[in-house]
């Protein structure tokens, strides 16, 4: 089926289904770009990907279970900075604060190199009116009410990410 | 000679030190601003920026003028359609 309205400008339609800090990153990168591009944007936010709405993000990522995970430092000379630190499961799973760890290292890292922090980058799809839509079966399923989310999110259940999802001309699941 | 001293803009935004996907971003909001005509000197770091900007320019319709390196960074003039 096409476009109900041809001459509408290319839509992007996401859905959002995670919550650590790595997995925030894609839906917000894709988001703000097509928006850049002039697209229509909509995210749907559902599962661990709901909390991504709270005013307050506290993405975090664990080492634990993403064996792909580089570990890297954010400080000290190139060559110390480019080690990959292998870490063994047992001692990622039973340090207390690992995780923390892990996020602060990443944070530090990915601003170093000067990618966008979260917040901002979920700033600028706000400034470009991408739709945040927040999942009301997570939200009753996680026990979050509408005011723990910023308010330019608005609430919807699948069928309407499908409605927007349908006259899309790029759709992914992240 | 490449172009880049040929062309004068109006606007100047350095990109530099930036990631994926704020030299887009960032040009995006310049344009928004300028006048139909004007044109826009991008300077990134980023070595995603070629393509990218080649796509942007192709999906807004803004011409993109030269896409260049100068000085190890790269250097791109936009025209606002």
């Amino acid at each position: 089926m096409s476009k109900s309205n041809p001459n509408a400008p290319k839509r992007l339609a996401l859905i959002a289904s995670k919550g650590t800090l790595d997995w925030a990153y894609p839906p917000f990168i894709l988001a703000s770009a097509a928006g850049a591009m002039g697209w229509e944007v909509g995210v749907f936010f559902t599962f661990y990907g709901l909390t991504l709405l709270k005013p307050e993000l506290t993405a975090a990522v664990s080492p634990l279970g993403n064996p792909a995970m580089p570990m890297k430092m954010p400080f000290g000379p190139e060559g110390f900075q480019n080690i990959n630190w292998n870490m063994p499961n047992l001692l990622m799973a039973n340090v207390p604060g690992f995780e923390s760890l892990a996020t602060t290292l990443m944070k530090q890292t990915f601003k170093n190199k000067g990618v966008a922090s979260i917040e901002k980058l979920r700033e600028m799809c706000v400034d470009m009116d991408v739709r945040l839509i927040g999942c009301q079966m997570t939200m009753d399923v996680f026990g979050f009410k509408r005011e723990d989310f910023i308010p330019q999110a608005e609430i919807g259940g699948a069928a309407t990410f499908l409605e927007y999802a349908a006259d899309a001309d790029v759709q992914l699941f992240i | 000679m490449n172009g880049i001293d040929v062309i004068k803009e109006d606007i100047l935004l350095d990109c530099s030190g930036l990631l994926c996907p704020m030299p887009i971003v960032k040009t995006a909001k310049a344009i928004k601003e300028m006048q139909t005509g004007q044109i826009l000197k991008m300077i990134s770091t980023d070595a995603g920026s070629p393509p990218d900007i080649a796509a942007w320019s192709r999906q807004t319709g803004n011409e993109l003028l030269l896409s260049t390196e100068d000085g190890g960074k790269f250097v791109f003039f936009l025209k606002k359609s």
